[in-house]
C-alpha cells in the first residue's frame, strides 16, 4: 500500500462511472441558462419553464404552449396531415424534415386548430422554434392562412404565437412569398373586423417578424424575448456595429415602440382573456364587416 | 470591354486578338482577312453559348452589375413628367428608395423603386439601395396616395435587402416591410412589379406585392442572399455560388414556382449593354399588363392579386404521399 502510494506520480482527475451517471435520472435536475440556478425539472415544468430565480422564460414547444395556453390544455386542430416537400430539391431538406419530425413529434413548425381562452372561443396558431428553426415555409405560411380565413368565416378572434428564425431558406421564393400571402390574409381579416393578437415569444426574427407577428392590433411580448428583422449576429456580421445592452428584447421593443405589453407567462391567459373579454362584442359580430 | 464580367474573359480574349490582328495589318498592310472572319465567326458561337447557359452565379454578377440601369434611369427612359416626392412625415427621407409621379404613355401613375448609388458617393448616400424603415413608410405613403386618387402603382425592385442596422430594428424594420404588403393587399388600383436587378428578401418584397410581377431575364429574386444564405446554412459565405444554384434564384425558376408572370428578355449580355433597348422593351412589357389592369374595377382587382399570392406554395397532406408510395 505505502510502495504504491510513493510510487505514484500522475494524479487523475474522477470521471463518474457508468453506474454513477446512471443514478440521477436522466433529466431530473435542470440548469437555468441564463442564472446558473439548478432546480428539480419537475418544478420547472409546473412552473411554466419560467425559472423561479431569475424569471429566464424557457422556450416552450407548441404542444407545452397549447397546454399553457387553451382552456383544459384542448384543441382542435386544423390540417394536422399537411407536410412539407421539397420544392427546390435543395441539399438535405427532406432528411433535416424527418429528423425534426421525429424529434418533435409534429408534422412542421405549426400546429393550428381551435378552443378556448377564459371560455371565449378562439382560432390559435402556434410556431414551435425545435421544428427547423420555427421557419415559415409552404406548410407553416398556409395553415396560418387557412387558420386565418377560418377565424374570418366563424367570426372568432385570431391569436398567433410566434417564434421563429424566419423564412425557410430551403424552400426561398415559395417561402418569401409566404409574408406576403399571410400578411394579405391578415389585411381581410382585419377588414372584416377580426381582431387578432400576435404573441412573440423567444426568439422571432426576419420573415414572422417582418409579416404577420408584426401585424397584430394588440402585440404582446414575453419577457427577455429576443426580435427584430436582422438579428445581432447578423448585424454584427455585416456592417460590424457594437449592439447595446439588452439589444432587441421585449422591454428594448417596447421601449421602441414596437409591443404593446411584455406580459409574463404566467398571466398569459388571464391578459388574453381579459382582452377577449373587452372585444367581446366587436370581435364576434365584426365591426366593419356587418 | 472595361466592364466585362469574370465569366465573359474567354469573350474578350477573343475580342482583344481580333482587334490586334485589326491593327496589324493596317500598320503592315498584310491581309488577315480570313483568320480575322474565323475569329469573329469564333466569337459569335463563344457569345451564343456563354449567355444562353449562364448559371445563376453568372447571372447575380449580371444583376449585380455597376453600370446595371436603376429605378431613376428606368424612370427618366420610359417615363414623362415626373416629379419625385420626399419623406416619410414620420422621420426622414430614405434615398435608398426613390418615387413620385410621373405619365405613362400619357396616363398618371405613381412608380418607386429602390435606388442603388451610380458611385461611391451616391452609394453612400443611397445607403446602397439598402432601406431604412422610411424607405418603406415613404413607399407607403405613396401608394396611399395613389390609391386614393385611382392612379396605378408600378414598383422596381433592386435591393440587396432591407438595412441590417440597430437604426432600421429600433425603428421597426420588420413592421415597416409586413405594413406595406399588408397595405398593397387591399388598393384598389392596379400595381404592376418588376424584378429589374436583385430581390433579396421581405427588403424587396415590401414593394412587390401586385398583381402582375414581371422579371428581368438576369435579374434575380430570392428569400435572402445566397451569401446570407451559404453563411447560415453551410457556415461558409464562399459557397454562395453553390447556394445560388440551390436556392433557385432565376426568372426560369420563379416562373416554374409562379412567383412570376413574366420574363422580359434583355439585350444579350444583360441590360448594361444596351439600356435605351431595355427601357424600350420593358415600358412595352409593363404597358401590356397595365392596360389589361385597367379595364378591371377596384374589386376585381384586389381580389386578383389576392388569389394570386393566395395559390403560391407547395405542400402535401400526409395520406396522399403514403398512397404515392
Amino acid at each position: 500500500m505505502f510502495k504504491d502510494l510513493f510510487n505514484k506520480k500522475r494524479k487523475y482527475a474522477t470521471i463518474p462511472s457508468e453506474k454513477t451517471k446512471r443514478d440521477i435520472p436522466e433529466g431530473l435536475m435542470t440548469k437555468c441558462s441564463k442564472c446558473g440556478t439548478i432546480q428539480y425539472s419537475k418544478e420547472l415544468e409546473k412552473n411554466l419553464k419560467v425559472c423561479p430565480s431569475c424569471g429566464f422564460h424557457n422556450k416552450l414547444g407548441a404542444l407545452e404552449r397549447i397546454q399553457a395556453t387553451l382552456d383544459d390544455g384542448r384543441i382542435f386542430e386544423y390540417d394536422a396531415d399537411m407536410i412539407s416537400v421539397d420544392p427546390l430539391e435543395f441539399p438535405d431538406y427532406p432528411s433535416r424534415l424527418a429528423k425534426d419530425m421525429e424529434k418533435t413529434g409534429l408534422r412542421d413548425a405549426v400546429v393550428t386548430g381551435e378552443g378556448t381562452i377564459g371560455g371565449y372561443p378562439v382560432v390559435l396558431a402556434v410556431m414551435s422554434f425545435d421544428f427547423n428553426g420555427g421557419t415559415l415555409g409552404s406548410v407553416v405560411g398556409e395553415k396560418i392562412t387557412r387558420a386565418i380565413e377560418t377565424a374570418m368565416q366563424k367570426k372568432y378572434p385570431l391569436i398567433i404565437f410566434s417564434s421563429s428564425g424566419g423564412a425557410r431558406t430551403q424552400e426561398s421564393i415559395l417561402s418569401l412569398m409566404q409574408m406576403a400571402k399571410t400578411s394579405a390574409a391578415l389585411a381581410r381579416f382585419s377588414d372584416s373586423g377580426g381582431l387578432y393578437i400576435s404573441v412573440i415569444t423567444d426568439p422571432t426574427y426576419g420573415g414572422v417578424t417582418a409579416s404577420y407577428a408584426m401585424l397584430g392590433d394588440i402585440i404582446i411580448a414575453e419577457p427577455g424575448a429576443r426580435f427584430g428583422f436582422a438579428g445581432a449576429r447578423v448585424i454584427e456580421g455585416t456592417i460590424r456595429q457594437k449592439l447595446p445592452e439588452g439589444f432587441q428584447t421585449a422591454e428594448f421593443n417596447q421601449k421602441h415602440g414596437q409591443v404593446d405589453i411584455v406580459v409574463h407567462r404566467k398571466d398569459m391567459r388571464a391578459v388574453l382573456t381579459k382582452l377577449l373579454e373587452l372585444h367581446a362584442g366587436t370581435a364576434t359580430k365584426g365591426a366593419m364587416g356587418e | 470591354m472595361s466592364s466585362e464580367l469574370p465569366f465573359e474573359r474567354p469573350l474578350a480574349e477573343v475580342k482583344s486578338k481580333i482587334e490586334e490582328l485589326r491593327k496589324i495589318s493596317i500598320e503592315k498592310q498584310i491581309d488577315f482577312s480570313d483568320e480575322i472572319a474565323k475569329l469573329e465567326e469564333r466569337y459569335l458561337k463563344l457569345e451564343e453559348e456563354l449567355y444562353s447557359n449562364l448559371s445563376a452565379a453568372d447571372k447575380i454578377q449580371i444583376a449585380r452589375h455597376p453600370s446595371r440601369p436603376t429605378t431613376l434611369d428606368y424612370v427618366a427612359a420610359m417615363f414623362t413628367d415626373f416629379i419625385e416626392l420626399h419623406g416619410d412625415r414620420l422621420f426622414g427621407d430614405d434615398l435608398a428608395i426613390v418615387g413620385g409621379i410621373a405619365k405613362l404613355n400619357g396616363v398618371p401613375v405613381t412608380v418607386i423603386g429602390h435606388q442603388k448609388g451610380k458611385d461611391t458617393k451616391d452609394n453612400i448616400a443611397r445607403n446602397f439601395g439598402s432601406p431604412h424603415p422610411e424607405g418603406y413608410r415613404k413607399a407607403l405613403r405613396l401608394m396611399d396616395q395613389a390609391n386614393k386618387f385611382g392612379r396605378p402603382i408600378i414598383t422596381f425592385l433592386d435591393t440587396k435587402g432591407a438595412f441590417p442596422g440597430a437604426t432600421a430594428e429600433e425603428r421597426g424594420i420588420g413592421e415597416s416591410i409586413a405594413r406595406n404588403m399588408f397595405a398593397m393587399a387591399r388598393y384598389r388600383v392596379p400595381i404592376v412589379v418588376v424584378v429589374t436587378g436583385e430581390g433579396s428578401s421581405g427588403g424587396a418584397l415590401a414593394i412587390g406585392v401586385g398583381n402582375r410581377v414581371l422579371m428581368l431575364e438576369h435579374a434575380v429574386y430570392s428569400v435572402l442572399s445566397p451569401e446570407g444564405a451559404a453563411s447560415i446554412l453551410f457556415k461558409d459565405a464562399s459557397q454562395a455560388a453553390k447556394m445560388a444554384e440551390a436556392m433557385k434564384i432565376t426568372a426560369n425558376d420563379l416562373l416554374r414556382f409562379q412567383a412570376i408572370d413574366e420574363i422580359v428578355p434583355e439585350p444579350r449580355g444583360g441590360a448594361h449593354r444596351n439600356p435605351e433597348q431595355q427601357a424600350e422593351t420593358l415600358k412595352s412589357a409593363i404597358w401590356k399588363h397595365l392596360r389589361e389592369l385597367m379595364k378591371m374595377d377596384p374589386e376585381q382587382l384586389v381580389k386578383d392579386r389576392y388569389e394570386k399570392f393566395r395559390k403560391i406554395g407547395k405542400f402535401a397532406f400526409i395520406h396522399d404521399v403514403v398512397e404515392q408510395v
